[in-house]
């Protein structure tokens, strides 16, 4: 009677053909281990590694699943390491890109004063000096800073006014008529207007209007103005559009005109969204190199007047480091330099976007429920 | 009293509507100004260099021989950013649309957003610094056993700065916009037509395949043509990583350049003619992207109105 009674273990008709569910991270230590194997063959190499063993993976998964599962559980599993792949391969340059700059840029930023001195004066004679005989680094990037500073802030002062104004005409009074559309469409493409192009109108415009050679701040505050508005237009016309129609019939029913309902309704409940989205242009824009450079021109010297001389940037400061060192024959310092301007102004970017967040939280409207 | 204070409130309250309605009219409009300024002034700017004779063009040979080896090497790199960034894009869009745990999704995509945020001139600085190094050994492979197709023709440079570098810099640059429309079109597939192909026993690629794919076909082209438009007007990256030269049609040579770097490595310095032809370059690259970029649109627009996803 016992024998009867034991139970037989059968696999279920649904669950049958089923990989076990460590089945990756077994296929996983098998192409690691084997990876590495065959990397120490042929020299081994971090991400060669990575590479070898990310292939081994896949073709043992999907070889394994195409035995046990079947062929279509196989495909699935192929692109599900297809997926994953692509994601992990595209936050490869992200860490490359930050790590490079950090451990570049974290010398020249320690530099005793970096932040507090210009270029003016710092020759090839004194880069020559810092490489052979060891001599303190000279130079900073105090100019560039105050010019990024000032063209960006400029440019702010253009474009969020007239940013701000074309979207509360779209949302509040455009009611889809023929301009509104037309500025929609032209507003659309406007963010596709290459940065040099921007920077070539408005250099082209100055030299048209106030004479040629004109390469001053403002014109680079206008060239940036160009590439935010669109920006600016764009990230407020959404945050205004999803201000809810009832606060503003609200506010109609109580008599109040249109004017003061904007004011006094609609933007105070869309601020958060604004604001964030003037931040994110702001950190759009602080970077562009192109059309400061063909506004601006660029200066070894501080200049804090926007409407006379060329001024010096931190994106073009870089990039003549790099391509014009100070000292042709020892390209070190100039390099370092570079390397310093650029984590500063990755840090200045990334504080942007961090701000956008912490704004788009600390102004967000209250439920209150 | 009271009916003086609400007539004199009334006609203040009307000017005030009509100060402000005329004042965000005037900010539209001047968008448009400024866009037809932008065009006008290229063409003024840009008209000497058009009309000099040749023989005063860099050159030698009249504006349009000048162009033209730059249009066609701005069009390799743009090819080759896209080319590589497309299915990566499409893939990390996916991952974050449907294959990330929820709760991690948006952290994700906030990573990869981090991409498009770091300036163009630190891709380049990083592009010659760090990639040209670590990838020229990778092009004496290439020219060594591919070195029959012409892509590919040797003797590779041995400094690592030709376009296939700067197509790779453009490639990253690309990735994050050509990610973030994707993702947005992809997440906006409708449920119930997923929902119904997983209760018809579809796996997860499949469902993709017969769901998400085919609705997203329409943004997935209009996002890859605004991610061309952005590589075609990138400057700073090209001017940064390429050693400029002739036209060549081997991509791991030293050669070739693109038109906004062309701009950018000559403007500062130019002067007479040379400034005319540079801003004439740029309003060939500025038709060029405008094209590329209404085509986009237009897909756009015309995928809102008939997917009712809306």
């Amino acid at each position: 009677m016992t024998a009867t009674l034991t139970p037989v273990r059968k696999r279920s008709a649904l669950t049958k053909g089923q990989l076990p569910k460590a089945a990756p991270y077994i296929v996983l230590a098998v192409a690691l281990i084997l990876g590495a194997a065959i990397l120490a063959l042929i020299g081994f190499n971090a991400f060669g590694w990575g590479i070898v063993s990310a292939i081994l993976f896949t073709a043992g998964l999907v070889g394994w699943s195409l035995v046990v599962e079947g062929v279509r559980k196989a495909k699935d599993k192929l692109a599900t390491c297809l997926v994953v792949g692509a994601f992990l391969i595209a936050l490869v340059p992200l860490f490359s890109v930050i790590w490079t700059v950090l451990v570049n840029g974290l010398p020249g930023l320690l530099d005793p004063g970096f932040l507090t001195t210009s270029m003016n004066g710092v020759t090839g004679a004194f880069d020559n000096k810092t490489v052979e005989e060891g001599a303190p680094l000279l130079g900073g990037i105090y100019h560039a800073l105050m010019g990024t500073l000032l063209i960006t802030v400029l440019a702010t002062l253009i474009s969020v006014p007239v940013g701000l104004l074309t979207a509360i005409y779209l949302v509040e009074y455009g009611e889809d008529r023929a301009l509104a559309r037309a500025i929609t469409f032209f507003v659309d493409v406007m963010t596709g207007i290459p940065s040099i192009v921007a920077g070539l109108f408005a250099a082209a415009a100055f030299f048209a209007v106030v004479g040629p050679g004109t390469k001053t701040g403002a014109v680079a505050a206008v060239a940036l103005s160009v590439l935010m508005i669109p920006v600016v237009v764009r990230s407020s016309e959404e945050m205004l559009k999803i201000v809810p129609n009832e606060l503003r019939e609200a506010a109609y029913a109580l008599g109040v005109r249109k004017w003061r309902t904007i004011l006094k309704v609609v933007l105070p409940t869309a601020i958060s969204g604004i604001a964030s989205g003037i931040t994110l242009a702001i950190a759009r824009v602080i970077g562009e190199t192109a059309p400061i450079l063909v506004t601006a021109g660029f200066a070894t010297t501080i200049n804090a007047n926007v409407f006379s001389g060329w001024m010096a940037s931190l994106p073009t400061f870089i990039y003549t480091q790099i391509l014009n060192p100070t000292s042709p024959s020892n390209p070190d310092p100039s390099s370092e330099r570079a390397w310093g301007a650029a984590l500063v102004l990755i840090i200045l970017v990334m504080l942007l976007n961090l701000g956008a967040r912490l704004i788009a939280r600390i102004f967000a409207p209250k439920t209150g429920r | 009293m009271t009916t003086t204070s609400l007539t004199k409130s009334r006609g203040a309250g009307q000017s005030g509507d009509k100060v402000f309605s005329a004042a965000t009219l005037a900010a539209g409009c001047l968008i448009l100004v400024v866009l037809f300024g932008v065009a006008l002034f290229l063409v003024i700017q840009a008209l000497p260099a058009l009309v000099a004779p040749g023989d005063k063009i860099q050159g030698g040979e009249g504006f349009f021989t000048y162009i033209w080896p730059l249009v066609i090497g701005t069009l390799i790199a743009s090819v080759i950013a896209l080319v590589i960034a497309t299915p990566i894009a499409i893939g990390v869009a996916l991952f974050i649309s449907h294959f990330a745990p929820r709760k991690l999704a948006s952290g994700l995509g906030y990573v990869i957003d981090l991409l498009a945020a770091i300036p163009s001139v630190v891709y380049g600085a990083w592009g010659v610094a760090f990639l040209a190094k670590e990838i020229s050994p990778s092009y004496n492979w290439l020219a060594g056993n591919m070195g029959w197709l012409p892509i590919f023709q040797g003797p590779a440079s041995a400094t690592g700065k030709t376009i296939l570098t700067a197509g790779i810099v453009l490639a990253v640059m690309v990735l994050p916009i050509i990610t973030s429309l994707t993702r947005e079109i992809f997440l906006q597939t409708p449920k119930l037509h997923e929902e119904a192909a997983l209760a018809l026993g579809a796996t997860r690629w499949e469902m993709i395949r017969m769901t998400v794919l085919p609705f997203g076909r329409p943004g997935i082209i209009s996002a890859v043509m605004l991610g061309l438009g952005r590589a075609l007007g990138e400057t700073m990256a090209v001017a940064l990583v390429l050693s400029s030269g002739a036209l060549t049609a081997s991509l791991i040579q030293t050669g070739n350049q693109t038109i906004a770097a062309e701009i950018a490595l000559n403007f500062p310095e130019a002067s007479g003619l040379k400034v005319n032809t540079l801003i004439a370059a740029g309003l060939v690259l500025f038709v060029i992207t405008l094209g590329v970029n209404m085509i986009a649109r237009g897909i756009i627009t015309r995928h809102k109105e008939f997917s009712g996803a809306n």
